[in-house]
């Protein structure tokens, strides 16, 4: 299956690796993954600000290299952050729904693809806290990355207490509101912490790079991953 | 771009605070995620089918209060309409008289519009008798959750309020404490010539007020006064009987993890000619205070709310902040869209900035109201009338010219080590900047084809 990579501006930034571990990910799954160097950002910076005449320029730069109407190749990206900006954002952006072909990487390879294994031929023997981002909850993910974590051989998942809260990253707000932001990271990673894993794994580069920024800050120690690098990592 | 008024009052806020806030509020989220599918089998269903209903509501807004009024009166409830605020404050005045002793049942509508101060400069005694609200008015403070006024204070605090009071001998535990409030408020309750309190639902078809609680006092704040007054935001009501088996489930489960409150009260007029009990007169105070306005607009679903503070209880934002935070009535996600929907965006919209998004807010709401799409709206809203919105433009710029944006990230490692943005800084107060790790993408990827 052809797909395209959406790359993401975090990991187009800082996290090369991120992307790369996505197309290993897919490449070994038997896709082939385009990469359109034109791709920028999807827009969510300014619409989550509130300019949505600047969101909407962006978006339409977005769908015009990543959506193209002659076609229609499925987008993945390895967030569910943007990918719920392409989705549902955009929606609301433009005021109709959109052709709903992007997908977050995990909910790609168990809902599309239908991967529910995940094919590793090495173990990942190491106990891994997962912190699920939260734009899961518009895109209706369930389990999916816990559902290929644990099908790793070695891999243990541990679990710590309220899940379901969010980092505190937020975009922008991390910046605006870097009292709040703060708070709500540091209670994130006080509980999971306690569950004493040996690395956090999350799905989306904004939810890492703010967690990663406050433990160095602290001088914590915790590794801090991509749920695409295990994946990789795990492959031959 | 502005932090809103949520981050300023963090920044000062007592840790101990937060503290409190935390342990309630996780407390209450497990209950209600053990509670809610034990009580409504099908939680998806029964929230899917809870929005429906009072969408229709919403939709049929004005016939239902005509019926809700006929009913009503038909029971002996007389029925009074209030604009504004200032005008239910009035009609509440007049209907109290010369009776001035007032107890009142928890009820956000009366905070909403000022009550308490209106009627104490009037020389009016008035007592609040749910145990946070009494915490709350002996201290002269402020509730700063719908459900739970005192999320915000420790056991100690009251215990040192109630013996600042010398409501008893100095106590910290719950059970003494309460007993203390009981003995004080016993009193009040007998003597009270009034009993003023809100309304949960009103049903349409049969003209009852229906009020849950679980202290009592709303039963004694309801019956013992010669008059009794209920003040609803008028979006309250609901068209049958039968909706309540939906509905009492879900906020008790919701709001407070019970699968029922300990009352709840069905109120069907004054007392009748032979009985020896109840109030002589049943007023029902039917709000509007921009309700009606709000109906015409976006944020029409807000007004689907059931005042269950769920909401509150998952928000980390709210978690973090405490009520006091939002500076309104009613805080957290609700807060962020009902304020700013009440006052205008102009006044409160910087409180729709006080969120990460993360959507916690409408998976757990009973009525399923798109909260983070609304607080995206006011932010909109919010962003075209400032004068400080970010240099997006400059970003659009630069996003959607492609070898601008690869410029840019050839330079980030440079600028972020020399730029001065308001973003960095903001970053950079309690974080280290994110730094590139590895191997670039496009560097790679160029290099395999």
């Amino acid at each position: 299956m052809k797909v395209r990579l959406m790359l993401t501006c975090l990991c187009d930034a800082f996290a090369g690796e991120v992307g790369i571990a996505t197309v290993r990910v897919l490449e070994h799954l038997g896709c082939e993954v385009a990469f359109e160097p034109n791709q920028t950002c999807c827009g969510q910076p300014p619409f989550n600000s509130g300019d949505w005449k600047a969101a909407r320029e962006i978006a339409q730069h977005c769908r015009s290299v990543l959506l193209p109407e002659t076609d229609d190749v499925p987008l993945v990206a390895p967030s569910g952050s943007c990918t719920a900006m392409v989705r549902e954002g955009y929606a609301q952006l433009f005021g109709q729904h959109g052709p709903a072909r992007a997908f977050e990487l995990g909910e790609f390879i168990v809902r599309v693809l239908g991967v529910t294994t995940w094919p590793a031929s090495k173990p990942y023997p190491r106990k891994v806290a997962l912190h699920p981002g939260c734009h899961g909850r518009s895109l209706g993910l369930r389990d999916e990355h816990r559902q290929l974590l644990t099908s790793i051989p070695g891999l243990e998942l541990v679990e710590f207490l309220q899940p379901e809260q969010c980092c505190g990253f937020g975009g922008a707000f991390a910046a605006t509101h870097g009292k709040l932001s703060q708070g709500i990271g540091k209670e994130k990673l006080l509980n999971v912490l306690a569950a004493q894993p040996e690395e956090l794994v999350g799905t989306d580069m904004g939810c890492l790079l703010h967690l990663k920024g406050l433990q160095d800050r602290d001088g914590g120690t915790l590794r801090i991953r991509h749920f695409a690098e295990v994946l990789a990592e795990t492959l031959p | 771009m502005k932090a809103s008024r949520v981050e300023g009052f963090a920044r000062q806020l007592a840790p101990s605070t937060t503290d409190s806030v935390r342990a309630a509020t996780v407390n209450q989220v497990v209950r209600r995620l053990a509670m809610l599918p034990q009580s409504v089998g099908d939680v998806e269903a029964a929230r899917t089918a809870a929005a429906q209903l009072k969408s229709h509501v919403l939709d049929n807004l004005g016939p239902l209060l005509e019926q809700l009024e006929a009913n009503c009166e038909r029971n002996g409830i007389q029925v009074h309409w209030a604009e504004d605020a200032r005008e239910a404050r009035e009609i509440i005045l007049r209907l109290a008289g010369d009776r001035r002793r007032v107890v009142k049942a928890k009820s956000m509508a009366t905070e909403e519009i000022h009550l308490n101060p209106y009627l104490e400069e009037r020389g009016f005694e008035v007592t609040e008798t749910d145990l946070g609200e009494y915490v709350v008015q002996i201290d002269g403070d402020r509730p700063s959750h719908i459900v739970a006024p005192i999320i915000h204070k420790s056991l100690k605090q009251v215990a040192e309020s109630f013996s600042r009071e010398g409501l008893g001998p100095y106590s910290e535990v719950a059970e003494e404490l309460t007993m203390q409030a009981r003995a004080k408020l016993r009193s009040k309750f007998r003597e009270a010539e009034v009993g003023i309190s809100g309304v949960n639902f009103a049903i349409a078809e049969t003209g009852r007020l229906v009020l849950v609680e679980n202290e009592g006092n709303n039963r004694f704040s309801t019956t013992a006064p010669e008059v009794h007054i209920a003040l609803m935001g008028l979006e309250k009501v609901l068209p049958r009987e039968t909706d309540l088996a939906l509905f009492l489930r879900l906020l008790a489960a919701s709001a407070t993890g019970q699968q029922v409150t300990t009352y709840t009260h069905f109120i069907a007029g004054p007392r009748r000619g032979d009985e020896t009990d109840g109030p002589r007169e049943v007023h029902l105070v039917i709000l509007d205070n921009g309700r009606s306005r709000i109906l015409e607009g976006p944020y029409r679903d807000i007004l689907r709310c059931i005042r269950c503070g769920a909401c509150l209880n998952v928000c980390p934002v709210y978690r973090q902040a405490s009520g006091h935070a939002y500076g309104h009535v009613y805080s957290g996600p609700l807060g962020a869209v009902l304020a700013p929907a009440l006052e205008g965006v102009a006044a409160l919209g910087d409180l729709a900035k006080a969120s990460t998004l993360c959507g916690a807010c409408e998976e757990v709401c009973p009525v399923k109201i798109p909260i983070p799409a609304m607080l995206l709206d006011i932010r909109r809203q919010a962003a075209e009338s400032e004068s400080d919105s970010a240099p997006w433009a400059a970003y659009a710029l630069g996003a959607t010219r492609p070898a601008l944006w690869r410029a840019g990230l050839t330079m980030l490692p440079l600028a972020s080590k020399v730029a001065v943005h308001p973003m960095k800084s903001g970053w950079a107060e309690f974080r280290e900047l994110p730094a590139r790790t590895g191997r670039d993408f496009r560097r790679w990827q160029r290099g395999r084809s």
